[in-house]
């Protein structure tokens, strides 16, 4: 019963299952749009989850990050690039996709250093509620930052990547979501294999279990916690340049959202679970696309708000994720 | 010479030593009658405030009758940073979404007072209401929430405070969407009508309601309830191996904070007249967050005297410097929006409050001991482990 | 110290529990171990560091659910690990669910809003009840729960009403209070004035805080503490806070004590005071008490029976003498140099 293979199998199954039964319900348009909204989710989520589970902080800027991002790969592509369209050379294409992806990762991982230096670190030790005060601040600011530079209406990211389709299933999938599949997944699988196994990731994980007893094993902490935020930020920044080019426009109250419903799906994983908070990012955008479906698109808020709290009331420990303090 | 010198110490000593007894007995006064203390206090605020803004320059900002009209809107937010200090000062929870509640205190009072429904409910017993309506929500949302560590209630909240005026401009068969149910009814006491032209009524009403509420949160302070909040705040664990039920003990100050802001709601209603979804934004709980944390956390008046100012800036200081730089033409200062910038400055105030002076102000006294304990001592006692994550 | 004849195993015990295990993944803490406070008795626990000791406390003191095993206090079954614990969330939601579906019915028959809108404020009030027994925790939900075969541990609350006071190995004071104040706070439990008592400041209110004030300086006064009432608990010296501790415990007026490392950090003179007031407060008051304790003076000195732990498990139960002679202990925990 319990093998090693059924052990590698059983989620595989699950998974596909779960796919089948996605696209049955949503259609394959709406199925296209439910895996790159997940992947966008799944990666903020990540972030919220990872630092979460070193510091237990509710990183309230996560989602701002995300946004800062979108607003990141908007400006490298229109501004030092100049780009305006769709560029139909591949090799030219994938250059340009590295280049903004690699310098918005990097800057944004950069960003989420400096956020924890200078916002958190100081405050490692106060009362619980003063670093979640400041981690609202730090959201607050970037927020209207970004309000004051690039103005309160949507802004369009240029659509670099040809919005080509192929027939699959009696549906028309364009390569793009595809290919953000791809580079979301790879991300994800990239950071496990990081986080299980590099010298780094073992350090990220002791420290996570017990900070006390990491420190005494000799593991620099604030050096860990600094490449977590670096990680988190680096991802929600992977995550915001997916929405520029995937949904073509971005806007500064984006991240508020996002980061809400990129929570949900880390508590839904079970908060400190790399895991679930990729498999609750999916759920999460499962949620909002088939209430679009349904035609509800404008309770898809409320339905995942619904969803957070069933999960505390029900199961506050999450999908994958181990009991927590409920009993205080 | 020397004589007179010192004859004149002595008078003047004892002249101090005269002022200092009138002024603690004053002090042994108003601490043994607190409660009249704070209502001769806010009496005397009441009467000078309305005289003061007759001298210049306060005078040429606008009209006595605009400042009273602004200084009653201001008691909105001081009874809503009154209230959400509950939550945040004395229980040291985290509450990102308090608009919600001042929302539904206002939509109860719309939907119990206005032509859209028909009903014609006093705005007397709506205060009252629109009080429990608000807390009744508040254990809605804190009783699942608080059984789990603190930090969830933050995002809970922050959900909430976002879902709410979402439901209430999507469900418009009920709220009339984003037009907002218009039309409320005013109050009116013994036959005396509330007008919009006279602002003075809604002012005094105001005031009242400040200085009940005041003297009852300080009751509440120094109550048991008081000390298990301050308990809890400290170290939860041993609050609850103490006795005190620490779930019971949060949701009592979550649910009495959402209460005080469904009072600040019923009463926003009945003087705008107008309730609608946009009036209630994630901007509002920030900006009681804020007054909050500026005021300093813990300390009643403190919080008080935080909304007043940074609601007396935000409406009347911007707006002024912006008239004022335009009316001097000053070359790049004229063209800054000041009002646009008034969030960006709140999150950086923020951040460099929780960081320089997190105590606020006008600390607490004891607020300020807890808050500034991470510098002093702790390093040696490593947290305790065991605890509540089990 | 005193006559151990006088506590004989089995009669009379006011907690009981009974093969405790608790793993933390999968490492166990403590394995199947029996214990066992008779009415009266100053029970002491001791092991090497890591022995799972305090382990067991916060199991007793319901700070953490067992993974088998139960403890029984004053007859009560009040600690075991939950048994559908999934029921209870469905059992809040449920009377509300029920009428929610009775007000979608109500609507489509009689299309009435009013008789629509009296259900929803129906389901409402069911669930802020439910939601609210759920935390209160009142007879009734008990029995409910109970009837429903859910059964969760009580909560550290709960055992402090049941009787059980507790102070900690790294002492927790509300370092910010008062002593006086922290002494008020467990006098929690004893205290009636409720917020609407608070709010129009009643005198039975006034009446009861001036008693509580009194009654918190007689605390502080039993354990050696008058007149540092207005002491915050931080600046006092260490031996002073583990005292204010016991104090803190004391006015909860508990039938059972857990005192973990009562002694720990004090100097000679002050562990005898300490001990001093232990066996006071079990004379005067008939307090029993479970000591976690690291000083072998103290152990043999006090106790009328000791319980060893090693790696989890009891190695061996008895009387001081019994213990001291017990093979076991001397190779496991005596043994040792500088345990």
């Amino acid at each position: 019963m319990r093998s090693p293979v059924w052990r590698v199998v059983r989620p595989v199954v699950t998974i596909v299952l779960a796919n089948v039964i996605a696209w049955l319900l949503l259609g394959t348009q709406q199925f296209a749009n439910f895996l790159t909204l997940g992947s966008i989710y799944a990666l903020i989520a990540l972030g919220y989850t990872m630092v979460y589970g070193i510091i237990e902080l509710i990183n309230f800027a996560h989602g701002d990050v995300f946004m800062v991002g979108s607003f990141l790969a908007l400006w490298i592509l229109t501004v030092p690039l100049g780009m305006t369209g769709a560029l139909r050379d591949p090799p030219t294409l994938i250059v340009v996709l590295a280049v903004v992806m690699a310098a918005t990762m990097a800057v944004m991982g950069a960003l989420g250093v400096f956020i924890e230096r200078f916002a958190y670190r100081p405050l490692r030790h106060a009362p619980r509620l003063a670093p979640l005060i400041t981690a609202i601040g730090v959201s607050f600011i970037l927020q209207n930052v970004v309000y004051t530079l690039f103005g309160p209406s949507p802004r369009n990211v240029p659509q670099v990547f040809p919005l080509d389709r192929f027939d699959l299933l009696g549906g028309k999938i364009s390569y793009l979501s595809v290919f953000m599949l791809v580079v979301a997944l790879g991300l994800m699988v990239a950071l496990q294999l990081f986080v299980g196994r590099t010298r780094l990731g073992r350090a990220m994980r002791s420290t996570a279990q017990d900070r006390e007893a990491a420190e005494l094993m000799g593991v620099d902490i604030n050096q860990t916690i600094a490449i977590t935020f670096f990680l988190a930020a680096a991802l929600a920044g992977s995550a915001g340049v997916i929405q520029g080019l995937y949904f073509g426009s971005t806007k500064f109250d984006l991240g508020f959202f996002a980061g809400l419903k990129a929570f949900t799906a880390a508590v839904l994983g079970g908060i400190g679970n790399t895991t679930g908070a990729a498999i609750g990012g999916f759920v999460i955008a499962f949620i909002e696309v088939f209430a679009t479906v349904l035609g509800y698109s404008r309770w898809s808020e409320v339905a995942v708000f619904t969803v957070l709290i069933l999960v505390l009331v029900f199961r506050p420990s999450g999908l994958l994720g181990q009991q927590l303090g409920e009993r205080t | 010479m020397n004589g007179a010198g010192s004859r004149l110490r002595d008078f003047a000593s004892a002249g101090r030593a005269g002022l200092n007894r009138i002024s603690s007995r004053l002090r042994d006064l108003a601490s043994s009658h607190r409660s009249i203390a704070i209502m001769v206090g806010w009496a005397v605020i009441a009467t000078l405030l309305p005289l003061l803004v007759l001298i210049p320059p306060l005078s040429t900002f606008q009209q006595q009758k605009l400042w009273i009209d602004g200084f009653a809107n201001a008691g909105v937010f001081i009874l809503l940073a009154m209230g959400l200090n509950v939550v945040v000062g004395l229980a040291g929870l985290l509450d990102l979404g308090y608009a919600a509640f001042f929302a539904i205190g206002a939509y109860a009072y719309g939907l119990g007072a206005s032509p859209f429904t028909g009903l014609a409910i006093p705005f007397w017993p709506m205060l009252l209401v629109g009080a429990v309506v608000a807390a009744t929500f508040g254990i809605l949302l804190g009783a699942p929430t608080l059984r789990l560590r603190g930090d969830y209630l933050a995002i809970v909240t922050l959900g909430f405070g976002e879902i709410v005026p979402a439901v209430f401009l999507n469900a418009d068969k009920y709220t009339n969407g984003t037009n907002g149910i218009g039309g409320v009814l005013k109050p009116e006491l013994l036959g005396f009508r509330f007008t919009l032209g006279n602002p003075l009524p809604y002012y005094i009403a105001m005031v009242v309601v400040l200085a009940l509420t005041m003297v009852f949160l300080y009751r509440l302070q120094d109550s048991r309830l008081g000390r298990a909040w301050m308990a809890v705040r400290e170290d939860e664990l041993a609050a609850a191996s103490s006795g005190v039920n620490t779930v019971t003990t949060k949701l009592l100050a979550f649910a009495l904070g959402a209460s005080t802001a469904g009072l600040a709601g019923v009463f926003t209603a009945a003087k705008l007249t107008l309730v609608s979804p946009d009036q209630f934004s994630f901007a509002v709980s920030f900006t009681v967050l804020a007054m909050v944390v500026l005021g300093g956390m813990g300390n009643i008046w403190g919080v008080a005297v935080g909304a007043f100012v940074i609601y007396t800036i935000q409406s009347v200081l911007l707006k002024q410097l912006n008239q004022f730089f335009q009316t001097i033409n000053l070359p790049v200062l004229k063209d800054i929006d000041f009002v646009q910038y008034q969030f960006l400055l709140y999150g950086l105030a923020l951040v460099a409050m929780m960081l320089l002076r997190p105590e606020g102000l006008f600390p607490s006294s004891r607020r300020k001991r807890e808050l500034h304990e991470a510098s002093e001592e702790v390093a040696d006692v490593p947290p305790p482990t065991e605890a509540l994550d089990g | 110290m005193s006559d151990p004849s006088s506590v004989v195993p089995g009669a009379d015990a006011i907690l009981h529990a009974r093969k405790v295990t608790k793993a933390f993944g999968g490492l166990v803490a403590v394995k199947e171990v029996d214990l066992e406070i008779p009415r009266g008795a100053i029970i002491s626990l001791i092991g090497p560091n890591g022995a799972g000791k305090t382990t067991l406390f916060n199991v007793i003191a319901g700070i953490l659910d067992p993974t088998s095993g139960a403890v029984e206090f004053q007859g009560n079954r009040v600690v075991a690990r939950p048994v559908r614990a999934w029921l209870e969330p469905v059992i809040w939601t449920l009377p509300a669910f029920l009428v929610g579906i009775l007000a979608v019915i109500v609507n489509q028959v009689t299309a009435s809003a009013a008789a629509a809108a009296l259900t929803v404020l129906a389901a409402i009030f069911l669930l802020v009840v439910m939601l609210l027994a759920a935390i209160v925790r009142p007879r009734w939900y008990l029995d409910l729960l109970l009837r429903a075969g859910v059964f969760r541990s009580a909560r550290p609350n709960d055992m402090v009403k049941a009787g059980i006071g507790r102070t900690f190995q790294n002492i927790r004071l509300f370092a910010n209070m008062t002593a006086l104040e922290n002494v008020q706070v467990g006098m929690h439990l004893k205290l009636r004035a409720n917020a609407a008592d608070a709010l129009f400041s009643t005198p039975r209110a006034r009446a009861e805080e001036k008693a509580a004030e009194t009654r918190a300086r007689h605390f502080l006064e039993v354990v050696g503490l008058k007149g540092h009432g207005g002491e915050l608990a931080k600046n006092l010296p260490y031996g002073d806070q583990r005292r204010l501790e016991v104090a803190r415990a004391l006015a909860s007026e508990p039938a059972l004590m857990l005192l973990d490392e009562p002694t720990a950090g004090m100097n000679p003179r002050e562990t005898l005071e300490m001990t001093q007031l232990i066996d006071r407060l079990r004379h005067d008051l008939g307090i029993s008490f479970l000591l976690i304790e690291h000083d072998m003076k103290v152990v043999m000195g006090i106790s009328d029976r000791v319980t060893v732990l090693d790696h989890g498990e009891r190695i061996a139960e008895g009387t001081p003498d019994e213990v001291r002679a017990d093979p076991r202990v001397i190779e496991a925990y005596l043994g040792k140099p500088a345990a």
